[in-house]
C-alpha cells in the first residue's frame, strides 16, 4: 500500500523582485514522518515553508495538503516561525503566547474557553514549561522560547507541523527533549516538516530529507539523498563544505557521531 | 470650572493615544504613528473648507479617511514599489504634509479659525469657547470633550472587543497569517483608529504632539510591563499624569500647556528608566552576591 500523502508541492516557483527564490520544485511528502529540509543558506527553505503555508504568494504551481487546497485544511496545519522573527521583549507570559495557538479566525471575538484552557496547560506541560507558565517571555532562555513556540503549536491541535529551524540556539538537552517530542508526534501519526541546518545531525534526526537549492536536488530517505553527488550539488564547491560533505557520508556510511567537528 | 474641563477632556486625549500607541510601539510603528498624524493635514483642510465648521462630523470623517490613505500608500510604497520603510514613511507624509500647507495658505487665506499653528500645536486654553449649551442656558460642557468621549467609546469598544486579534498581530503577523486570520484588515482597523485619534484631537493638543501622547506613555509603561493589560493600564497612568501635572506646571510657569503635558510625560519616561536601571543593578549585584558555586543551579536546566 502506497503512503497517503500529506503535502504535495507542485511545480512551484516563488519569486522575490524578479529573481526566483525557489525553482520548479515538484515532491510530495509521505505522512506520518519527521522530514527534514536542508540545504544551504539563501536556498529557499524558509521561503519554501512560507509558501507552502500561504505567507508568500506563489508565482506558479501550487500546494495541496491532504488533497485539499490550503484554505480548506488550514486548521489543520501548524506553523512554528524561526524564534528570532518575533520580539520577545513583547509584554505576555508563556501562558499568553501558548494560548494564541487556541486563536482561530471565527474566535476571536469570542473569550476563551475551559477545553481551550485545558489544551493550553497541557501543550506547556509536554514542553517541560509548567513551572514557567507566568513568567514574562523575555525572561526564558533561548531553549525555553523555543519550547514556547512549540507548545503554541502543539495547543493548535493539528496534523501538519511546519518548523523553522527549531533547534537553532538550543542546547543539547532541549535540543534532545524536543526531538523525544516530535518523535511521539509521529508516532501518532502527526506528519512534522522541520527546516534543519545542521548537516551533523540529519541522519539521526528524520525519516525522509527533502535537499533544496532553489531547485529540488534531491528527496528521500537519509541513505539516498545524503549522497556524495547529491550535497556537492547542493552545496556547490565551496572549498570547506567539501571536506564537511566528505565527512559526512562517512558519517552516514558508518553510524558513529563526531559532534566536536567543528568547520 | 473650565480649567477642569481642559484636563478632562485633555485626559481622555492621553487615553485615546495611550491605548493605541501600546500596540503601534509593539508593532514597531511608532513613526507610523507621526506619519498619520501629519499626513491628515489636507483632509482636514478640505474638509474644513466644505464645511466650514471646525467641528463638524464630516470634518472628522474627511481627515480621519485621509490618515487611512496614509497608511495605504506607505504600505503600497514598502511593499508593492520595494522601498525601504522608513523612507516610504518620510515621502508619504512630507509629502501629504506639504500639500495640506500649500492648501491652508491659498484656501484659507485670511481665515482666522484654522491656520498652521491652530492645526499643529491645537489650543488646548480655548476649548471651553466652543461650548454646548442646551436650552439656552444649560451649559453641558466644551465641544471639544464630548467629541473626545466619541472617540474614546469607538477606540475602547474596539480594542476590547478585538483585543485578541490586535495581540496575535502585534506578537507575530506571520503565526497570524498562518492561523487564517485576515491581518491587513486587522491593521488597517488599527491605522483607522490611530488616524481617528490624530484627527479628533487635533483642536485639543495639535497634530503634532499628540505622537508624544501616543509613544511616550506607552514607552514608559513597556520598560517594567509584563503582561499587555497592564502595559495598557500604565500607559493610560502615565498619560493622564502627564496631562494633570503638565497643566498646573504650565500655569504655574505661564507656558505653553500641551508642551507642558508632553514635557511632563518625557521626564516621566527618563525617570522611570533610571529607576528601572538602579533596580535592575541592585537585583543582579544581590545575585552576584549569592554563592553560585556552593550549590550549582543550572540556569537552563530541562525538566
Amino acid at each position: 500500500m502506497r503512503e497517503a500523502c500529506a503535502i504535495e508541492v507542485h511545480n512551484l516557483t516563488t519569486t522575490y523582485g524578479g529573481a526566483p527564490v525557489l525553482w520548479d520544485i515538484d515532491f510530495e511528502l509521505p505522512a506520518g514522518h519527521i522530514i527534514g529540509i536542508i540545504g544551504p543558506n539563501g536556498s529557499g527553505k524558509t521561503t519554501l515553508l512560507k509558501t507552502i503555508m500561504g505567507l508568500l504568494p506563489a508565482s506558479s504551481g501550487y500546494v495541496k495538503i491532504f488533497d485539499k487546497d490550503l484554505e480548506q485544511i488550514r486548521h489543520k496545519i501548524s506553523y512554528v516561525p524561526q524564534r528570532e522573527s518575533v520580539d520577545w521583549d513583547f509584554p505576555a507570559s508563556v501562558f499568553d503566547i501558548v494560548m494564541m495557538g487556541r486563536y482561530r479566525k471565527n474566535n476571536l471575538f469570542k473569550r476563551t474557553n475551559k477545553t481551550d484552557l485545558e489544551i493550553v496547560l497541557q501543550s506547556i506541560e509536554k514542553v517541560g514549561l509548567t513551572k514557567y507558565k507566568d513568567r514574562q517571555i523575555a525572561q526564558l532562555s533561548g531553549g525555553q522560547q523555543q519550547r514556547v513556540f512549540i507548545a503554541r503549536a502543539l495547543a493548535q491541535k493539528a496534523d501538519i507541523y511546519l518548523m523553522d529551524e527549531p533547534f537553532v540556539g538550543v542546547d543539547a538537552a532541549t535540543e534532545h527533549s524536543i526531538l523525544k517530542l516530535l518523535k511521539e508526534m509521529r508516532d501518532l501519526g502527526k506528519t512534522v516538516l522541520i527546516i534543519h541546518h545542521d548537516l551533523q545531525t540529519v541522519s539521526d534526526y528524520f525519516d525522509y530529507l527533502v535537499l533544496l537549492n532553489t531547485r529540488l536536488i534531491a528527496k528521500g530517505t537519509p541513505q539516498e539523498v545524503l549522497t556524495e553527488e547529491n550535497l556537492t550539488n547542493a552545496y556547490g564547491g565551496q572549498l570547506t563544505l567539501l571536506a564537511k560533505v566528505a565527512n559526512l557520508i562517512k558519517v552516514n556510511q558508518f553510524p558513529i557521531r563526531e559532534k566536536d567537528v567543528d568547520l | 470650572m473650565g480649567e477642569l474641563w481642559i484636563i478632562i477632556t485633555a485626559s481622555i486625549v492621553a487615553l485615546n493615544a495611550a491605548i493605541l500607541g501600546c500596540f503601534l510601539l509593539l508593532r514597531k510603528m511608532a513613526m507610523v504613528g507621526d506619519a498619520i498624524s501629519h499626513a491628515v493635514l489636507p483632509g482636514i483642510v478640505v474638509a474644513y473648507y466644505l464645511s466650514g465648521d471646525k467641528t463638524s462630523g464630516l470634518l472628522l470623517l474627511g481627515a480621519t479617511l485621509t490618515g487611512v490613505l496614509a497608511s495605504f500608500a506607505i504600505d503600497f510604497l514598502s511593499r508593492k514599489a520595494k522601498i525601504q520603510g522608513d523612507a516610504s514613511i518620510g515621502i508619504t507624509y512630507t509629502f501629504l504634509f506639504a500639500v495640506g500647507m500649500i492648501m491652508i495658505s491659498t484656501m484659507m487665506n485670511g481665515n482666522t479659525d484654522i491656520d498652521m499653528e491652530c492645526v499643529l500645536y491645537g489650543d488646548i486654553s480655548l476649548i471651553n469657547l466652543d461650548k454646548i449649551v442646551v436650552d439656552g442656558n444649560l451649559y453641558l460642557g466644551p465641544r471639544a470633550f464630548y467629541i473626545e468621549v466619541i472617540a474614546l467609546v469607538i477606540i475602547g469598544f474596539s480594542i476590547g472587543f478585538g483585543f485578541k486579534g490586535f495581540k496575535v498581530l502585534s506578537f507575530n503577523e506571520d503565526y497570524a497569517k498562518a492561523l487564517g486570520i485576515n491581518t491587513n484588515r486587522w491593521h488597517y482597523a488599527l491605522m483607522t483608529l490611530v488616524s481617528l485619534t490624530t484627527v479628533f484631537s487635533f483642536e485639543v493638543v495639535g497634530a503634532v504632539l499628540v505622537v508624544g501622547f501616543l509613544i511616550i506613555p506607552p514607552a514608559t509603561a513597556q520598560l517594567f510591563s509584563t503582561k499587555l493589560k497592564q502595559m495598557l493600564f500604565w500607559a493610560s497612568v502615565f498619560g493622564i499624569l502627564a496631562v494633570i501635572i503638565g497643566y498646573y506646571l504650565a500655569v504655574w510657569m505661564n507656558v505653553s500647556i500641551t508642551g507642558a503635558m508632553v514635557t511632563v510625560a518625557g521626564i516621566d519616561f527618563f525617570l522611570v528608566l533610571i529607576i528601572q536601571r538602579l533596580v535592575d543593578r541592585k537585583k543582579r549585584s544581590t545575585t552576584f552576591a549569592a554563592p553560585e558555586f556552593i550549590t550549582p543551579t543550572p540556569k537552563n536546566s530541562v525538566e
